[in-house]
């Protein structure tokens, strides 16, 4: 499986998406399709204060509306036996404690749930969620990054200390450098499937709950320390999810806010969110202030950089990702310093958004290194050759595989790098301004734990089983793919069973681990099915042990076309269909757990993405003409959702880098541009021909396949590429995101 | 959503009856803008009264007249045969709006009656003078990038949302309404009205009076017309400033313009000045600057908004050189 190859879109892969018809088509039955007899609707009012304490909550009209079953509020909601427990949320937060749900008339944040309606439908709980009304004991709240950062602390835990590496801020002592400012500000998830969950109570100790989750065990943990029920007790579904990007890492409030009023209302109880609850109560990527100070000899050996971000989080916990942390092993560097800060505000919890801290954190380091090339005068590629890190800086240890050089040779020749000029503002087509930019990406390329069940069946089928979830990256396609080059299967013979508790615990699908830990877990599981076949085929009197008289050996056989025969004698075969009959079997069955090991080797994916784009002087208006994003992430296991994956990243990243933007009123301490005409993401229009590179070399250490994950690199460094080809288009330096026409137009 | 009726109606007589018996009632056309301020509760009809079937769907052309129904669908008026002769810029501006779902659903009624899009009136718990009079104007100290710089008061700096009004200010089309008191034709210039005191009031219709249509006559621009909308996106964004450019031009000479601009104010705002001062010149780049530059005079800006100062006129100057361009 070790081959490069450029993902041609006309070329038919043998794997279709599976599962792309029956969503496509709406067959795929979501969280809010699901119908239950009996059923009951949520909806959950919010706060209409930012900061403070509810006064008075009136909910007499609302409880009087027709087919209103009852409102929780905190002051008749059923305790929680998992809040009692927790830290005092008023209290400055440390590594926090998560929101309680009616748990208190405190109010951190707009829009946070003060009461949930229920009524016996969808309509009437809408009407009846209007006509409750409270009065507050209004706060001081903040919301605006820009202004708090006087209040900026250094979250709680080792992961987060400074860190440097020789001297402090060594890049002051370079003779050519770069000091400079970023910011991006509050970006939504928006997965197309709102957050909705459905709770049924099938008995007082028996819960069955669907609900939009990247990691159905994890919920299932979530809720069981809540509700105080063994984990057995409860199943938690998620079979279908459309998109999440990161919003369902975790379990959030509406939650358990379903499942209390399922208990209280002792039917099932159906909570979809509005698309503007969307926008307050479910996480979104927190805004970034960054420094950058980077410097440089004059032929371009780096000499230090240091890294600061303030980010926000709220006021009640302490949300970090790794902003910082590319800049501590991407170059080799001397002396690096980096500082990452949180800064509470009065809004929700953020949570991991594609890419997460990278993909911040690369917008400032990759621009800044696009404006220290520009400094020195030098190719911004050949200053990231001059600059490559042969082994991890940071770990001081081997990589375990890095093809990034690799990425910059082949997205070059791709995208005509070679056109680009050296003095920005040079290439002009009419009242066009043509540029070119890049800007690279990297993840940690992880691979926990997985168990998977394989199934050989009567009709020569294979049956795989684990509780991870499909949110859309192609995780069932990619299981398939592996399962049947290892079994030789054609793909309509392998049907796969996911995403619900009770099928062998998977991992959540975050940090782009899946396809290395679920994906070899479907390996080893089929490794284990073709060993136990090995062994009834080196029973007494089979044709197979008479040929191999020392027994029979995996190797010695060939997996192919549903059947197993011997290496040396082709013609001695036999269907698994055969197999199993002639054992007197009705299914061979194995389970595996499966995970990575603690290596001496430092595992990274690696992207470069390349832009081209023009700028219109007069109007400000970009049009990207082309992007290519090329990509170390191992052997690629299924290219079609690969490259659908790479695909979707890239436009991700234009979203960032040109559109999307939470605006705050922040008098107000609410966002005003809360539905998806106002918040925007790129159409279709927006975006080019992406072509997508995959270097498709094997990690030899990560798994047997040899595959590392994708999902993240395929933003990460995609909005540098964006802003690093409009300094080229146009010589200006966009340092705040979103790149709009209003900063570029001239005249 | 508060409950409300709903009835259908299929005579403009019925559909004006209707109204003028009830309050609270409302006619609905597509629905893309009323449901959407329903659902914010920002309206609150308690009946609402189906135009859909009333006959009032024809594009035709009488004469030198061009005749669109107040019910012809956006997606119709845009594509229709009529249309895309005698009136290009029209169709244009067409294209250029919403998506083609909501164009499929709106009408031209419905799009000349749309609300503005100011944040500040679309959430009801947020101060806004022309959704609840005396409450204040967000957006004059608050989030105001997309906001007016022509034409405001301080009770609203609001702009009107539509690109299709902002060809037709610019090819001085007429309104026909009917109301109680019979029937009247209104200039589409005097159509839409600035915020002054009034902010509530988009425009200077009646209660009651329903739009039958509108007349657009034949003009000499078919062959030199562009419709150019900047925005934050390639489509399905609304106007940061948009410019309607039609001209008539002899050689090099201008016989006849006319410009609309969208994005600036409280309604489709016609380049008077600029008109004039263009006629009779040469169409060349650095004539158009000079008009641009007029007509930017008395413009305002409120902040975030005030990049408009600068893209208004570069707006203006481009569509002038693309219609120019055009053979
Ligand atoms: C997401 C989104 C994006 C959009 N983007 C754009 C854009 O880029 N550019 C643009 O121009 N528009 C845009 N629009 C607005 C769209 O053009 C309008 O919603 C549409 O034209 C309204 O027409 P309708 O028939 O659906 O009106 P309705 O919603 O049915 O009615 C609107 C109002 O007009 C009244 N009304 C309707 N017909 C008549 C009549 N004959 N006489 C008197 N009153 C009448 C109704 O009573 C109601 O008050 C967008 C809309 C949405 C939802």
């Amino acid at each position: 499986m070790d081959k490069e190859f450029f993902f041609d879109k006309q070329a038919k892969d043998p794997i279709e998406r599976v599962g792309g018809r029956a969503k496509v088509t709406g067959a795929a039955l979501y969280t809010a399709d699901q119908q239950f007899q009996n059923l009951a609707y949520g909806f959950l009012v919010g706060s209409t204060v930012a900061k403070g304490r509810i006064k008075s909550i009136d909910t007499k009209a609302a409880e009087r509306a027709p087919g209103v079953l009852a409102v929780i509020t905190h002051q008749n909601a059923p305790k929680i036996p998992g809040y009692q427990t927790g830290r005092d949320p008023a209290k400055p937060p440390t590594a926090g404690q998560p929101l309680r749900i009616f748990y208190n008339e405190e109010i951190f944040y707009y829009d946070q749930p003060i009461a949930l309606v229920i009524a016996d439908t969808y309509e009437r709980v809408l009407h009846a969620a209007k006509l409750v009304k409270a009065q507050y004991e209004k706060g001081v709240f903040q919301t605006e990054l820009g202004s708090n950062l006087a209040k900026a602390k250094i979250p709680t835990g080792p992961r987060f200390e400074d860190y440097k590496r020789g001297e402090v801020d060594g890049y002051k002592n370079a003779p050519v450098k770069v000091e400079q400012e970023y910011y991006h500000p509050i970006e939504v998830h928006n997965p197309m499937e709102l957050g909705n969950t459905l709770a049924h109570w099938e008995s007082d100790q028996k819960l069955m709950v669907y609900t939009k989750t990247q990691g159905v065990e994890a919920t299932r943990k979530s809720i069981s320390d809540a509700f105080k029920l063994p984990p057995e007790n409860i199943t938690v579904h998620a079979e279908q999810i459309g998109g999440a990007f990161g919003m369902g890492l975790r379990t959030w409030p509406y939650e358990i806010a379903a499942v209390m009023g399922a208990q209280k209302v002792g039917r099932p109880l159906k909570l979809v969110l509005h698309r503007e609850q969307m926008f307050t109560n479910v996480g979104y990527r927190p805004a970034t202030q960054q420094k950058i100070g980077i410097g440089a000899t004059p032929d371009g050996k780096l000499v230090g950089i240091t890294h600061e971000a303030y980010a926000n989080t709220s006021s009640y916990e302490e949300f970090t990702e790794a902003t910082v942390n590319l800049t501590q092993f991407l170059y080799a560097c001397p002396n690096v310093t980096t500082r990452y800060r949180l800064v509470p505000l009065n809004m929700c919890t953020p949570i991991w958004m594609r890419g997460p801290g990278e993909a911040t954190g690369s917008f400032a380091l990759e621009s800044a290194m696009d404006e220290l090339a520009f400094a020195l005068n030098l190719d911004p590629i050949e200053l990231r050759n001059r600059n490559h890190a042969d082994v991890d800086p940071e770990k001081n240890q081997p990589w375990s595989s890095k093809y990034l050089t690799e990425c910059f040779q082949m997205g070059a020749e791709k995208i005509g790098w070679k056109n680009r000029k050296l003095q920005p503002r040079t290439a002009q087509e009419g009242d066009w301004l043509v540029g070119y930019g890049m800007g690279t990406g990297a993840f940690g390329a992880m691979r926990w734990a997985a168990t998977v069940k394989a199934r050989l069946q009567p009709d020569g089928s294979l049956l795989l089983q684990c509780s991870v979830n499909d949110m859309g990256p192609g995780t069932a396609t990619m299981m398939t793919a592996v399962a049947t080059e290892a079994m030789g299967l054609t793909p309509a013979k392998v049907r796969i069973q996911m995403g619900s508790t009770g099928l062998p615990p998977g991992p959540t699908q975050g940090g782009s681990n899946v396809t290395a830990t679920v994906g070899a877990a479907v390996n080893d599981v089929c490794t284990a099915l073709k060993e136990q076949i090995a062994t009834l085929l080196s029973k007494e009197g089979s044709r197979f042990h008479t040929a191999n008289v020392h027994g029979v050996k995996v190797d010695d056989l060939l997996f192919a076309e549903g059947a197993v025969s011997l290496k040396q004698n082709p013609a001695i075969k036999m269907t698994y269909t055969e197999l199993l009959q002639q054992n007197g079997l009705s299914v061979l069955e194995q389970t595996r757990e499966s995970k990575g090991q603690q290596q001496q080797y430092s595992m990274y994916s690696f992207s470069v993405h390349f832009v081209k784009l023009r700028v219109h002087k007069p109007t400000g208006r970009i049009k990207i003409d082309h992007v290519v994003s090329c990509a170390d992430a191992g052997t690629i296991v299924s290219p079609t959702t690969a490259a659908s994956q790479m695909i979707g990243g890239a436009v991700g990243g234009i979203g960032m880098a040109m559109m999307e933007d939470l605006v705050i009123d922040h008098r107000f301490g609410r966002p005003i541009n809360n539905n998806l005409a106002d918040y925007h993401v790129p159409v279709n229009a927006d975006i080019p021909n992406v072509d997508v590179v995959f270097v498709g070399k094997k990690d030899p250490y990560i798994n047997q396949m040899g595959s590392k994950g994708l999902g993240e690199i395929a933003l990460i460094g995609m909005a540098p590429a964006i802003a690093n080809a409009v300094f080229n288009a146009t010589g200006k330096r966009i340092r705040t995101l979103p790149i709009t026409p209003d900063k570029l137009m001239e005249g | 959503m508060i409950n409300f009726d709903y009835i259908r109606v299929s005579t403009p007589t019925a559909a004006v009856d209707a109204l003028a018996k009830d309050k609270a009632a409302q006619w609905i056309a597509g629905g893309t803008n009323l449901i959407d301020l329903m659902k914010k509760g920002v309206l609150n009809p308690q009946k609402l009264v189906d135009i859909n079937n009333l006959p009032l769907k024809e594009i035709r052309k009488e004469g030198k007249v061009l005749r669109i129904g107040a019910l012809a669908l956006n997606s119709d008026v845009s594509e229709h045969e009529l249309v895309l002769q005698s009136q290009p810029l029209l169709a244009q501006a067409l294209k250029a709006g919403a998506s083609q779902q909501i164009r499929n659903m709106a009408t031209v009624g419905g799009n000349m009656m749309q609300r503005t899009r100011c944040p500040y009136f679309y959430n009801p718990d947020m101060p806004c003078n022309k959704r609840e009079p005396g409450t204040g104007c967000g957006a004059l100290k608050g989030f105001n990038r997309m906001h007016a710089i022509f034409g405001t008061s301080d009770k609203c700096i609001a702009v009107h949302p539509s690109d299709m009004c902002i060809a037709l200010v610019a090819l001085d089309a007429t309104v026909l309404v009917a109301g109680p008191k019979g029937e009247r034709r209104i200039p589409f210039q005097n159509f839409h009205r600035l915020p002054g005191e009034l902010p509530q009031r988009d425009n200077t219709l009646e209660r009651g009076e329903l739009i039958l249509g509108l007349e657009i006559p034949d003009n000499p621009f078919a062959d030199h017309v562009h419709y150019l909308k900047v925005r934050d996106r390639s489509s399905y964004a609304f106007a940061l400033v948009s410019v309607a450019a039609a001209l008539a031009l002899k050689g090099k000479t201008i016989q006849d313009v006319r410009l609309g601009m969208g994005g600036v104010a409280h309604k489709p705002w016609r380049l008077v000045e600029a008109e004039s001062f263009l006629k009779g010149k040469q169409a060349t780049e650095a004539v158009f600057r000079e008009a641009a530059n007029l007509a930017m005079r008395g413009a305002k800006g409120y902040g975030q908004n005030n990049f408009k100062l600068k893209l208004g006129p570069n707006t203006i100057v481009e569509a002038l050189k693309k219609a120019t361009e055009k053979a």
